[in-house]
């Protein structure tokens, strides 16, 4: 049997689907697959650890369990634990604490407040070298698929099942089907990762993925650097994808060389090894192939109440009868048949598990270098993780921020998701780098525009959304 | 878990495609450390005015829609967020079933583990049932099938394991716990 299989060529995600098969499926049973690497945060996991509690549980493998906290967290600076009462909501605080009187309980790591490591989950996991390719990882959250950019199936998963990889390590599965998308051409500058997944999005809709794991490849997607690729794979989810994969290459080892938690000596060049051979084989069959070329690309923007309802900056927002897509833009009080350019903007988010790490922040500071946010607008700069921080301040980059009038933040999910006490207010508008543009996402009334970080910088620096590509000079 | 078999009741319409998790249980009212009450924050921007007010023109508030335990919902329902909360709310406000033409992965999967059953229908039926709010309906787990009030039965997709767990009221940790040596086993191959 082994023969057989090596005979057929194999995608990326089969390859590391068979490798984690503990009981495969049938009819009557999903398959048992194996987890290498589970990430935990306190939002998603108090009443999985309730659940062990109820049942006498142990954590089966607290070493392949990695947690930290950043959905709830304040990122206003504290001194110490007690000012995390004085600066969260109570809800909030207890949320943070209970995560931390559990991973004490369990034996798990916990990368916190004052660790030097703590950030948002999907964040930190690459940048400590935990993800790595051919791994299994998940998270009770559905932007795990971030991990896939180094060839990991990465998926979220709810608290239950949050509950069944602690207790087991495991988690019951059917095997998802498969869709390519190739990516042909190079777009030009002030096209970024994050205008070609929401090009992708746009394509294929917000259910196009449901079902499948996407494997994105082609040349714009090889031409991407590690923290770029995360951006594509991190909005799998919005294309209602269980996972998004990109073949490792000497760009993800590179990346990954020399980080914490990643293989060293010996081992490195075995896990070396192995890496290699994970793309997916020539003549690999996929249940579904999409193709898109990108070379004329421009900065996109949505202008609907999900990711999918987007369009190329300079072009007018289109026209439907379909009731939901009325509603979305009444909500959004935005007029089809008109370009959103030139649209008066309140907010400017910049950070999320999408879009805070090293390079977005420093895509930022080139538009916000020597110029002025605008005064009607209010700039938020999230970096993703203490690391991302200590990086940018490293170049400088918070004070170009903060001389450009905007304000720079201790690292959280923060304004993308809004439980910490950052939110759009109530009716105004947002142009932010996060990832879900739904009806109040950033706060009750919140209107949001999904952008990549230029976009958004301009869009602060003009008041208004602006053409980043005017900017860059 | 109560073992669930039959569904029968009226239904209530939210017509429309794309629901996602932030409006079914937004975001502020995940800093919960239980499963519990959260019923009545169950598509709270909808629901209520922005004084707390229940918005009487919101299909859930219309005294009609009192005591079904049925929602019919537009395509692609649940996507967004991974949030268990989504389906705790559902259920503890008192919905068994979701009737939708596709719903999103991973809040169908969470459903399932909660009592709550995601009914997949073909565009047909589904486009009837959005025209025909507060229709009495059955759901029957056993045969697989929605009845509609005239009689004509539609079969639905389910999968077969998480059936057999929600007929008999199992949750689904019991069966992975008894992989225990199949797990060890495992992680012997993959350290050796």
């Amino acid at each position: 049997m082994p023969l057989e299989r090596d005979m057929q060529p194999r995608s990326l995600f089969e390859k590391v689907w068979d490798a984690h098969v503990v009981r495969p499926e049938t009819d009557d049973t999903p398959a048992v697959l194996y987890i290498d690497l589970h990430l935990v945060h306190e939002v998603t996991s108090p009443q999985a650890f309730d659940m062990l509690r109820a049942r006498g549980l142990r954590v089966r493998r607290p070493d392949l369990t990695l947690a930290t906290m950043d959905h709830s967290t304040p990122t206003v600076p504290i001194k110490s634990l007690k000012d995390i009462e004085v600066v969260s909501e109570p809800a909030a605080a207890k949320q943070i604490r209970q995560l931390e009187a559990n991973c004490k309980e369990f034996g798990i790591e916990l990368r916190g407040f004052f660790s030097g490591q703590r950030g948002v989950v999907h964040v930190i996991g690459p940048e400590l070298g935990a993800t790595q390719p051919g791994k299994t990882i998940v998270c009770g959250d559905s932007h795990t698929s971030t991990h896939g950019a180094f060839g990991a199936l990465a998926f979220g998963i709810g608290t239950t099942e949050v509950g069944h990889v602690l207790a087991t390590q495991c988690l019951l599965q059917r095997k998802p089907k498969t869709l390519a998308i190739e990516l042909a051409g190079r777009p030009g500058p002030g096209v970024t990762a994050k205008d070609l997944i929401l090009r992708i999005i746009g394509t294929i809709g917000v259910a196009g993925g449901t079902g499948h794991v996407i494997e994105y490849r082609g040349e714009a997607i090889s031409a991407l650097s590690m923290e770029q690729r995360m951006t594509v794979c991190n909005m799998s989810i919005e294309a209602g994808a269980r996972a998004g994969m990109i073949a490792p290459d000497d760009v993800t080892y590179e990346y990954m060389a020399g980080r914490p938690l990643a293989p060293k000596g010996k081992d490195w060049d075995a896990a070396l090894e192995r890496w290699r051979k994970l793309p997916s084989d020539p003549g690999a069959r996929f249940d579904r192939e999409v193709r898109i070329d990108v070379s004329r690309l421009a900065p996109m923007v949505t202008f609907g109440t999900n990711p999918g309802m987007v369009v190329e900056i300079d072009q007018p927002v289109p026209e439907s009868g379909d009731i939901a897509f009325k509603k979305a833009l009444d909500y959004m009080r935005v007029e089809a048949g008109k370009p959103l350019l030139g649209t008066p903007v309140d907010v400017v988010f910049i950070g999320s598990c999408t879009n805070g790490r090293l390079g977005d922040i420093r895509d930022a500071a080139r538009i916000l270098k020597g110029r002025k946010v605008a005064d009607n607008v209010r700039l938020l700069v999230v970096p993703g993780s203490d690391q991302t921080k200590r990086e940018a301040e490293a170049e400088g980059l918070d004070e170009i921020i903060r001389a450009a009038g905007g304000e720079w933040r201790e690292p959280g999910c923060s304004m993308c998701i809004g439980m910490n006490g950052d939110i759009v207010p109530p009716g105004k508008l947002a142009v932010s780098t996060s990832n879900r543009n739904f009806e109040g996402r950033q706060g009750p009334g919140a209107r949001t525009i999904l952008a990549s970080p230029i976009t958004a910088a301009a869009a602060a620096v003009k008041g208004v959304v602006a053409d980043p590509r005017e900017l860059l000079g | 878990m109560e073992p669930i078999r039959t569904i029968r009741s009226k239904t209530v319409v939210l017509p429309f495609d794309d629901i996602d998790t932030d409006q079914i249980i937004p975001a502020r009212f995940l800093t919960t450390t239980t499963k519990d009450g959260l019923g009545q924050h169950l598509f709270s921007n909808w629901r209520y005015a922005d004084d707390g007010t229940p918005r009487p023109d919101f299909a859930l508030n219309r005294p009609e829609a009192k005591g079904a335990t049925i929602l019919v919902a537009g395509r692609n329902f649940g996507c967004g967020s991974s949030r268990e909360h989504a389906p705790w709310a559902l259920v503890d406000y008192g919905f068994r079933a979701v009737v939708s033409s596709e719903f999103a992965d991973i809040f169908r999967n969470n459903a399932l583990k909660n009592g709550l059953l995601p009914v997949i229908v073909d565009a047909e039926t589904h486009a009837w049932l959005l025209a025909n709010p507060g229709a009495e309906i059955t759901v029957d787990l056993e045969s697989t099938t929605l009845t509609l009030p005239d009689g004509r039965a539609v079969s639905f997709p389910i999968d077969r394991f998480s059936r057999y767990c929600l007929m008999n009221g199992l949750d689904q940790l019991g069966f992975l716990l008894e992989q225990r040596d199949a797990i060890a086993e495992y992680e012997r191959r993959v350290q050796a």
